[in-house]
């Protein structure tokens, strides 16, 4: 029997908000433990919650960009279980009356374009860390992420695939990175992947029985695993056995997923409306005000580059994969008028040596002006192609404009015509051997010529002038 | 008269006057509870120190003529306001040794007005009981029979008043713990509107519910406190931005033609004789001020008690899970993993009524039985709700006993928990409905035990509610007795 894998996943994006949800505790990363803490979030007696409102717009955004309803009024509720790193006993998160649903996106797979639909998006306080003592049986709390804002975003059960889970995390992480709520950083946790799993037998409705993986912190293990589940669950109905309902967590090192919990063991998470918080009201202006906020997406972004600047779809693909990066090659465009040459030198060198550094293009030396200069320069002849790489370089190693480097190495293209022809009268005349055998029709030694003025002039010389000159000085007539 | 056995209003013109000094009432306060605290037991920490040198301070600023509204009056605190500095048990062994790093609102608003802390007083665990037994630090007795309780879950907030160990006090009402112990303590204990005074830093028992009150020696005084208390906190997300009157302006007003409503609900089988007898009187009172009485009918009183044992617990139940033994108060050293430290810590480190609460919330709450229990009270919540606001088109006040019986001995209650339950029976629809409700004493049983009579305004009615309870002080004349301790 051919299965059909089903796979939903649910993400949990760290917001990029100042504050917390609800207290006024930064929320920034890598603090020393529990200095961004205060009773609040401390989940000390008598301490009482207040929604940071900035959340709410940050959701929105993600609800926006991702086609999803908005709800005229949402509220959160108390999920309770208990762990050291959470404080209180319970996460505040959204249940019954989440803000946002019914929305989709579409990403791309093999060629073809697939709709993804998402459930819901809400919005929940993220919990604390526990550092172990490897050496001693101590544990320690750090309750500096307790309470900075999360956003889950729960996919429909529309994924078919590994590579569809992938196509669709990528599209998820790229349009979070460009609104600007969230770091994308998987490994540091602030982009994090759940994935529900089951197959059924192709061309049946009914869902089969699904696992729940937990711990897949890359692109990769997200796919990697996803592979192997659906492997796993494939083998166990071949053999005439049943896939058990139950959280299974993703082993990078062995490449497996191990069950965790059972369905027996699940949580009760005994979720009901949090008395402390009041029902947040999203009315149209505020939808509107937040609407107005958001950048250009990365897929109209790519759209727009293949149709402005005939660019190849590929080509806008890579220079969207952030909003840095295309700001930076529209900055060139706009100062250089060259939107493919300057496609070019930023996919190529530009990108290649960011990657040797493993720097990102906001810390790129060469500033856009100075690249579109450069491009001008080759435009008018100043320098030749071949100069421009070495320009390039520097201008990387160096931060210095294109001009002040050729002039520092004397790169000066010869685009005097004169002083040219003068070198060029030379080689002729050093090499009559040749210049016979070109008036004989042998126009391969042509090459032979280029070459040498090339030398003559150390490799400064405009080629299409060399080219021109040559033609017309080793002319029968002359 | 001793100065502690005075009002707020009666010391803060002394005070003005200069012919008393905060450091000369302070010190009759503290002279009254070295003398009578042993019998009371009013008091889990007492303040001692820092009360007089804030009544030093007091002074000081009255000199300066720099007197705020409360400045340099005793005022006692329940042991469920968190104080910066000052250890906030909540009744409970889980806090015994914590010590906030915060004020409550309430407690920075006081202090700002002027207040001198005479200290913490006793309470039911988590103010989870009617009679202060509930409480890890012993019983506080009832100051007009020591063999009998005082009320609950304010017991030692009310006793204080009564016994003039304090000049007014603080409590916190979820089902009636604030007027229940007025009632039977003798004293003015009001619950305000939700929302209305802002319930950070008051450890919370039920979220919803939880409202936090005066107790005073008389109407007047309550009023003086509300000014100071009521009022928007930025800090809540529940308390309201709705303006605060001068609640003293509505004092001097009579009540001619009001209508007040009598819920015929409310006059039930098993009201103690006595007490049903004071009301009656009470109604006769009001009546001779110019009030005329009319029948209500408030039909879904009969769910009360069993709406409010279902949300109450299931919110404490979420409410208390923070008392884990990991970040602060008490730790059993036993267990060799986490769950077993928690397992130990919480069965050592709370006592019996709130185990129990803990677990009928938890039920309430568990998937398979939310929609029969929680769910299905919430909604009966909104009936009750309806039944008040369908009421008050018809009434301006509602005029009802604030408990079934007078104080019951220490002890009669404590192995049967309905019977408990059941002392909040007339005190609990006020907390589901979220309205202001009021107890003023309307008399003596037989026996020498104080009778309380409730009245009960619409939402944000504190200022015609404290108008009508002064109309009926004023009328009533109950004779002025103190307990002899």
């Amino acid at each position: 029997m051919e299965f059909e894998p089903v796979i939903g996943l649910e993400i949990h994006a760290q917001l990029l908000t100042d504050a917390k949800i609800f207290c006024g505790c930064s929320a920034k990363f890598g603090a020393a433990p529990n200095t961004h803490t205060c009773p609040v979030c401390l989940g000390m007696p008598g301490v009482l919650p207040v929604l940071n409102r900035k959340v709410v717009e940050f959701m929105l955004r993600m609800a926006l960009a991702t086609n999803c309803r908005i709800n005229p009024e949402c509220s959160f509720a108390r999920k309770n279980y208990f762990y050291p790193d959470l404080p209180k006993g319970y996460q505040i998160s959204q249940y019954a009356a989440p803000p946002a649903e019914h929305g989709w996106v579409e990403v791309e797979i093999h060629g073809g374009k697939k709709r993804i639909g998402i459930t819901r998006i809400h919005m929940e306080e993220d919990a604390g860390k526990l550092m172990h003592d490897e050496r001693n049986p101590v544990s320690m709390v750090d309750l500096n992420r307790t309470g900075v804002p999360l956003i889950e975003i729960v996919s429909e059960p529309d994924i078919r695939s590994a590579e569809e889970a992938a196509a669709y995390l990528r599209r998820l992480h790229e349009t979070l990175v460009y609104l600007g709520i969230c770091d994308g950083n998987m490994e540091e946790g602030s982009f994090r992947c759940d994935a529900n799993v089951s197959l059924r037998p192709r061309g049946t409705e009914p869902f089969g029985t699904r696992a729940e993986l937990k711990n897949m912190n890359s692109f990769r293990n997200v796919q990697r695993a996803l592979e192997y589940e659906i492997k796993r669950q494939q083998y166990v109905l071949e053999g005439g056995g049943e896939v058990v309902q139950e959280t299974r967590l993703w082993d990078d090192t062995a490449g497996v997923t191990q069950s965790m919990r059972g369905k027996e063991e699940a949580h009760d998470y005994r979720y009901f409306p949090d008395p402390d918080l009041v029902p947040v009201v999203i009315d149209d202006a505020w939808i509107e005000e937040v609407r107005k906020t958001l950048p250009e997406l990365p897929l109209e972004k790519r759209e727009r580059f293949v149709r402005d600047y005939q660019l190849s779809a590929y080509d806008a693909g890579v220079l969207t994969t952030s909003r840095a990066l295309a700001d930076y090659y529209e900055e060139v465009v706009k100062l250089s008028g060259q939107p493919k040459i300057a496609a070019n030198w930023v996919m190529g060198d530009i990108l290649r040596f960011l990657n040797e550094d493993k720097k990102d293009i906001r810390e790129c030396p060469i500033a856009p002006s100075s690249l579109a200069g450069m491009i001008r320069l080759i435009q008018e002849g100043a320098i030749s192609g071949k100069m421009a790489k070495e320009v390039v370089e520097a201008m990387y190693k160096t931060g210095k404009t294109p001009q002040a480097i050729i002039e520092e190495q004397g790169l000066v293209q010869i685009t005097d015509e004169e002083a040219l022809a003068k070198t060029i009268a030379e080689v002729i005349g050093k090499n009559p051997v040749q210049v016979e055998q070109y008036r004989a029709g042998r126009e391969k030694v042509f090459g032979f010529f280029v070459g040498q003025a090339m030398k003559a002039t150390q490799g400064k010389a405009n080629p299409q002038l060399i080219n021109d000159l040559l033609k017309k000085m080793l002319a029968p007539d002359t | 008269m001793e100065l502690n056995e005075l009002t707020i209003h009666e010391l803060l013109d002394r005070l003005r006057a200069g012919e008393t000094s905060s450091a000369e009432i302070t010190a009759s306060v503290f002279g009254r509870i070295d003398a009578v605290e042993k019998e009371v037991h009013a008091y889990i920490t007492l303040m001692r120190e820092t009360a007089l040198a804030e009544a030093e301070a007091a002074d000081e600023r009255i000199r300066k003529g720099e007197m705020g509204a409360l400045t340099g009056i005793p005022i006692a605190l329940k042991d469920i306001f968190c104080t910066k500095g000052v250890r906030t048990t909540c009744g409970s062994r889980i806090l015994e040794n914590f010590v906030p790093p915060y004020d409550a609102t309430v407690v920075t608003k006081l202090r700002a007005a002027g207040a001198v802390f005479t200290g913490k007083t006793n309470m039911d665990e988590f103010a989870m009981g009617s009679s202060t037994e509930n409480s890890f630090f012993g019983a506080t007795r009832n100051p007009w029979d020591r063999d009998r309780i005082p009320g609950g879950s304010s017991g030692g907030s009310a006793a204080a008043v009564a016994a003039d160990e304090c000049i007014a006090a603080l409590g916190s009402d979820t089902g009636g713990s604030i007027r229940q112990p007025a009632a039977l303590c003798g004293v003015v204990g009001l619950k305000p509107t939700y929302g209305r005074i802002s319930r950070f830093g008051l450890v919370a028992f039920a979220s919803s519910l939880d409202q936090i009150g005066p107790f005073t020696k008389d109407v007047e005084d309550c009023a003086i406190l509300m000014n100071v208390l009521a009022g928007y906190d930025p800090r809540e997300s529940t308390s309201v931005p709705e303006e605060v009157p001068d609640y003293r302006r509505f004092l001097s007003q009579g009540i001619e033609s009001w209508k007040v409503g009598i819920p015929k609900e409310y006059f039930i089988a098993g009201i103690d004789p006595e007490v049903e007898a004071a009301v009656r009187r009470a109604i006769r009172v009001v009546e001779g001020a110019g009030a005329k009485c009319i029948e209500v009918s408030l039909p879904h009183t009969e769910y009360c008690l069993a709406v409010y044992y279902i949300v109450a617990p299931a919110e404490a139940s979420s409410n208390l899970a923070r008392y884990d033994g990991v970040k602060y108060g008490f730790r059993s050293g036993e267990g060799r993993d986490l769950l077993e430290m928690y397992k130990k810590t919480r069965a050592a480190g709370f006592g019996a009524e709130v185990k129990r609460r803990i677990m009928i919330g938890t039920y309430a709450l568990s998937s398979g039985y939310y929609d029969a229990y929680y769910k299905k009270a919430s909604q009966v919540r909104g009936l009750i709700k309806r039944d008040f606001d369908e009421a008050f088109t018809k009434c301006d006040v509602i005029l009802t006993p604030t408990t079934p019986t007078p104080a019951f001995r220490i002890g009669e209650k404590t192995d049967d928990p309905m019977q408990m339950y059941l002392s909040d029976i007339l005190t609990i629809s006020t907390n589901l409905a979220g309205i202001p409700g009021i107890s003023v004493p309307c008399g003596f049983t037989a026996a020498g035990l104080p009778v309380g009579v409730q009245f009960l305004a619409g939402h944000f009615q504190e200022g015609r509610l404290l108008q009508f309870a002064s109309a009926y002080e004023k009328h009533a004349q109950i004779e002025k007795r103190r307990p002899t301790l």
